[in-house]
C-alpha cells in the first residue's frame, strides 16, 4: 500500500462524529422528553477506554458506511450501543457455560470456545489489531485512511489477518453482529438512533399488530414506532 | 443434607406443555400433585404484554425465555472420535425455560404425523423390504399406531385450539386439506388463519404444478376460542414476534393461555419455580421411585418423596436425569446394547430463497404458523426403494417475523458489510420470501446421548453429552427436496434465487439456528431390550416412572413434534389413569 494511505483519519472521525451530532440534532424529534443525545466524541464510554473508543468508531463506521442512502453506524449511535452491551450481561457471558477446559483450537462449527468473554474479546482484539496497524501502517486503526481501515477488516473477515489474543474467538464476527444489532435494535439500547435504521428499510417497529394487512401487497404506509412509544 | 418434604401422591417435574397436561389430568384423579420447575414462573402478563415484549433484541438475539447454558447445558461432538465440547451460548437450537417452557417461544406448528411414520420400520420392510434399510440406521416402530392415538390427537387439538382445514375426515377427502394425511375423527376446532402474500403465491404456483396446498396447522387462533378447560383465546393479530417470544395477544397456544390458569384453579395442585431436581431417587431393589431430590431457589437440598414421578422436562432434560438417577442400562455404540440415550435424532431442513424487487411482501405482517403447505413429498408419497433415502418433508411458504437483526434475507451475493449492504438492506427487505422444506431424520448406531466424561453443571453433575452428525441418507432426502423445490421456485419468476440444502460432506455446525425439534434418547417401543419406555411411556425399568415428550420418538417426524408430544401426554395420562392407578406395575 502506498503511504499516503497512512495518513491520519483523524479529521474524517471529527467529521462523522460531527455528522453524528448534527443528525441527532436534526432527527430528534419535537415530541421526544429526552435531551438531545450526546455527540458521538463528547459520549464518555462505559466499558471501552479512550483509544478503544476511537477504534470502534472508526471500525463501525466502516461496517456501516455514512455515506449513500441512509443512516451509517455513526448516525445510528451504534458505538453507544455495543459500549453499553460490553458493560452489561451480554459482555461478561452472563447467560453462557464459561468453565474449562476451554479448546481453542477445535472446529469453529463446535461454536464458541473461547476462555475470554465477549468484554475480553474486543479488549484484547482492538489492542493486538492497533499494535499491528501501527507497525504495518504506522498508524493505530482509527488514524488510518478509509481503504487501509476496509483492507484490515477484509483481511481480518477472510482469516488472512489472525488474532492469537481472543483464543480462538472470532472478533470480526462478533463486532459485525454486534454493529448489526446497534443498527437495528430498539432505540432503548443506544443505538438505531431516531429508529433512522428501520425508516431505512421500512421496518414499523414495534406496532405488533397487522390483522388487517394480511395478504395485502402494497407498502404497509406507517412509520416505526420504539417500545417507549417513539415515532418516526 | 437433604431436607424431606411431605409426601406427594406425584412429583412432575417441568412444567410446560406436557407438565402442565399431566397436572391436570391426575388432579381430575384427586391425587395431591407438585409440579417443580426449575426456571421461573411467567404470565401473559406481566413476562409478554405489549410493548415491552415487542423486543428483538431482548428475546429473539439475547434469548430472554430460554435456558441460560451457564445454569443448563450440554457437550456435542458428530463422531465417536471426536472430543464433545459444551454447546456455551446458544444457536443451532433452543430450549425454553420457566413456567410453560418452550410451549411459551414456539410458532405454533401444530401437526399429527403420517400413520405411517409411527410404524415406520414395519412399513418399510412391508412395502419396499428390510434391504433398503441402511445397515447403521436403527429405524423401529413406536409401539403405537395412529388409530389408537387419534382420539388423544383431538383431545391436544381441542385444549390447544388449533386451527387448521381438515384434508380428511373418517376416510373422505376434504377439499383444500392435506389429502395426504392420517383420517380425523372431525373438523380442526378454528378454521385456518388468513394468509400472508408469499403463502399465497408460493399456494397459486404449487396449485399451478398440480400440487395440493393447504393451510399449516396453527396454534394461533384465528377467531375467538374457549377450551375444554374453560381458557379463552383471542384472535391472531399478525404482530410478528412470535417464535422466541411469549404472545402478548392470548392468541399463541401455550401452557399459559390453555392450561395454566385452570390448573392453579385445582385445590390438588401446587407447583414450584426456582426449583431444580437433581435426580430421581430409587428403592433400593431399583424397581420402583420414591421421589425425587431438588434444590430451591435458595439452594437447599430438598427429597420430595412421591408415589409416582412423571419427568415432563425439555427431551435432553429427561434424558439427562434418567441417566443420572441410574434408570434404564446406558447404550453403547459399539455393541448396540442398552437403551438410554439410544436414537437420538434431529430435524433435515432446508429452503430456497425468492427475491422479488416489484413485490410487497411486508414482512413484519406474520403470524408464528401462518403458511401454506404442501405434503406431496410426504413419507407416504415417496418410493424409498426408487429415490434411495428413507424419509420425507413438507413443503412450505409462510411469514412468521420481518425484525431485521435476523431476518434480513438478502441476495447470495451481496456483501456482509460496507455501503453494498446497507444498499441492499434498503432495496431488498420487504422484497423476499421463501419456500422451505421440513423433513425426517433418522437416527442411527453411532447419534445417542450419553453423560460426559470431563464438563460438570453447577450442581458438579456430568453434563449430557451429545453425539450427532448428518448422514447420506438424510442428505439424499434433503436433495431430492431441492429437486422439488425449485422448479417451483422458478415457476415463480422470481428476479434472483438461492437454495440453500445440506450437500454430502455436510457436518453437524452448532452455531445457526436450526430447529428445536431434539428427539429420542428415552425412546418407546415394544420391547425392553430397544427401547427404555413401553407404548405408555412407563419406563420399563421403574414402573412409577413415567417419561413425556419427544425423547419418546425413535427417530424424527418429518413434522413439527408438539402435536404429537401433546396426544402421547393424553395418551399417557389415561392409561396412569384407568390401567395403573387401580393397580400400580409394569403396564406391559
Amino acid at each position: 500500500m502506498s503511504t499516503s494511505a497512512f495518513k491520519t483519519t483523524r479529521r474524517q472521525l471529527l467529521q462523522s462524529a460531527a455528522a453524528g451530532a448534527a443528525l441527532s440534532a436534526i432527527t430528534h424529534p419535537a415530541w421526544a422528553q429526552s435531551a438531545p443525545a450526546v455527540p458521538l466524541d463528547e459520549y464518555e464510554p462505559t466499558y471501552f477506554s479512550a483509544q478503544e473508543w476511537a477504534f470502534i468508531l472508526a471500525a463501525t463506521a466502516r461496517l456501516i458506511p455514512s455515506e449513500g442512502d441512509g443512516p451509517g453506524a455513526i448516525e445510528a449511535r451504534v458505538p453507544v450501543f455495543i459500549d453499553l452491551q460490553l458493560a452489561g450481561d451480554f459482555g461478561i457471558a452472563a447467560d453462557w457455560y464459561m468453565d474449562g477446559p476451554h479448546d481453542p483450537a477445535a472446529p469453529a462449527q463446535l461454536g464458541y470456545q473461547s476462555p475470554l468473554n465477549p468484554a475480553e474479546v474486543y479488549r484484547a482484539a482492538i489492542a493486538e489489531l492497533d499494535d499491528w496497524c501501527s507497525e504495518e501502517h504506522g498508524a493505530p486503526f482509527a488514524e488510518l485512511e478509509a481503504e487501509t481501515q476496509n483492507a484490515v477488516l477484509t483481511a481480518l473477515e477472510n482469516g488472512e489477518l489472525t488474532l492469537s489474543s481472543t483464543q480462538g474467538a472470532s472478533f470480526f464476527g462478533l463486532l459485525l453482529q454486534n454493529t448489526k444489532e446497534g443498527y437495528f435494535a430498539d432505540p432503548k439500547y443506544g443505538g438505531n438512533h431516531g429508529m433512522a435504521a428501520w425508516v431505512h428499510i421500512g421496518f414499523p417497529g414495534a406496532r405488533a399488530s397487522f390483522l388487517e394487512w394480511v395478504g395485502i401487497e402494497r407498502a404497509y404506509p406507517l412509520g416505526p414506532v420504539s417500545i417507549a412509544g417513539e415515532r418516526a | 443434607m437433604a431436607t424431606t418434604a411431605k409426601k406427594k401422591d406425584v412429583v412432575i417435574v417441568g412444567l410446560g406443555w406436557t407438565g402442565s397436561i399431566l397436572g391436570m389430568e391426575l388432579c381430575e384423579e384427586g391425587l395431591e400433585v407438585l409440579a417443580l420447575e426449575r426456571g421461573p414462573d411467567r404470565d401473559t402478563v406481566p413476562d409478554f404484554k405489549y410493548p415491552d415484549v415487542a423486543d428483538e433484541l431482548k428475546y429473539a438475539i439475547r434469548y430472554g425465555f430460554m435456558q441460560r447454558p451457564r445454569n443448563s447445558t450440554l457437550t456435542i461432538r458428530r463422531t465417536l472420535e471426536e472430543t464433545a465440547l459444551p454447546y456455551r451460548s446458544l444457536g443451532s437450537f433452543l430450549p425454553g425455560d420457566g413456567v410453560g417452557g418452550a410451549g411459551v417461544h414456539w410458532n405454533g406448528h401444530t401437526w399429527r404425523p403420517m400413520a405411517e411414520e409411527l410404524r415406520l420400520r414395519s412399513y418399510v420392510e412391508e412395502t419396499f423390504g428390510a434391504e433398503i434399510i441402511p445397515e447403521e440406521m436403527t429405524l423401529q416402530d413406536w409401539g403405537v399406531d395412529y388409530a389408537e392415538l387419534e382420539p388423544y390427537f383431538d383431545r391436544f387439538e381441542k385444549v390447544a385450539g388449533i386451527a387448521g382445514q381438515a384434508g380428511n375426515i373418517n376416510g373422505e377427502v376434504v377439499e383444500g386439506g392435506n389429502p395426504f394425511e392420517a383420517p380425523r375423527s372431525g373438523d380442526f376446532p378454528m378454521p385456518p388463519l388468513p394468509q400472508t402474500v408469499d403463502a399465497l403465491m408460493f399456494a397459486e404456483a404449487a396449485r399451478a404444478m398440480g400440487y395440493h396446498p393447504f393451510p399449516r396447522p396453527a396454534a394461533n387462533a384465528s377467531q375467538a376460542y374457549t377450551n375444554p378447560y374453560g381458557m379463552q383465546l383471542g384472535p391472531c393479530n399478525f404482530c410478528g414476534f412470535c417464535e422466541r417470544f411469549g404472545c402478548l395477544n392470548y392468541s399463541k397456544s401455550s401452557p399459559q393461555t390453555c392450561v395454566m390458569a385452570a390448573l392453579k384453579r385445582k385445590p390438588n395442585f401446587e407447583y414450584k419455580v426456582n426449583s431444580e431436581v437433581l435426580r430421581v431417587e430409587l428403592a433400593r431393589d431399583g424397581r420402583t421411585a420414591t421421589g425425587v431430590t431438588y434444590v430451591t431457589a435458595e439452594g437447599e437440598e430438598v427429597f420430595q418423596p412421591a408415589d409416582l414421578v412423571i419427568l415432563a422436562a425439555y427431551q435432553l432434560h429427561n434424558v439427562h436425569l434418567m441417566l443420572l438417577s441410574g434408570i434404564g442400562q446406558p447404550y453403547d455404540p459399539i455393541t448396540g446394547e442398552g437403551v438410554m440415550g439410544k436414537n437420538y435424532a434431529y430435524q433435515m431442513n432446508g429452503g430456497t430463497s425468492l427475491f422479488f424487487k416489484d413485490v410487497e411482501f411486508n414482512p413484519f405482517v406474520g403470524a408464528g404458523s401462518n403458511g401454506m403447505v404442501i405434503d406431496d413429498f410426504a413419507i407416504n408419497q415417496i418410493d424409498f426403494a426408487a429415490e434411495g433415502f428413507i424419509g420425507g418433508s413438507y413443503i412450505s411458504s409462510g411469514t412468521t417475523n420481518g425484525q431485521p437483526i435476523r431476518s434480513m434475507r438478502l441476495p447470495p451475493d451481496t456483501p456482509g458489510w460496507g455501503g453494498d449492504w446497507k444498499k441492499a438492506t434498503k432495496e431488498w427487505y420487504g422484497h423476499s420470501m421463501s419456500i422451505g422444506s421440513h423433513g425426517s431424520n433418522m437416527a442411527y448406531r453411532d447419534t445417542y446421548l450419553d453423560l460426559d466424561p470431563t464438563y460438570q453443571d453447577r450442581f458438579g453433575r456430568p453434563l449430557l453429552r451429545m453425539t450427532f452428525n448428518w448422514k447420506p441418507n438424510d442428505i439424499r432426502m434433503t436433495q431430492f427436496m431441492k429437486s422439488k423445490i425449485e422448479p417451483i421456485a422458478e415457476s415463480m419468476n422470481p428476479d434472483i434465487m438461492a437454495s440453500g440444502y445440506k450437500a454430502d460432506g455436510a457436518m453437524y455446525d452448532v452455531r445457526p439456528y436450526q430447529t428445536t425439534h431434539n428427539v429420542g434418547g428415552a425412546i418407546m417401543g415394544t420391547d425392553p431390550t430397544s427401547s427404555a419406555l413401553n407404548r405408555y411411556l412407563q419406563s420399563w425399568d421403574v414402573h412409577n416412572v413415567f417419561v413425556m415428550g419427544a425423547n419418546a420418538f425413535p427417530q424424527n417426524i418429518q413434522y413439527n413434534p408438539t402435536g404429537v408430544v401433546g396426544a402421547l401426554a393424553y395418551w399417557s395420562a389415561e392409561a396412569i389413569r384407568t390401567q395403573y392407578l387401580p393397580n400400580p406395575r409394569p403396564l406391559i
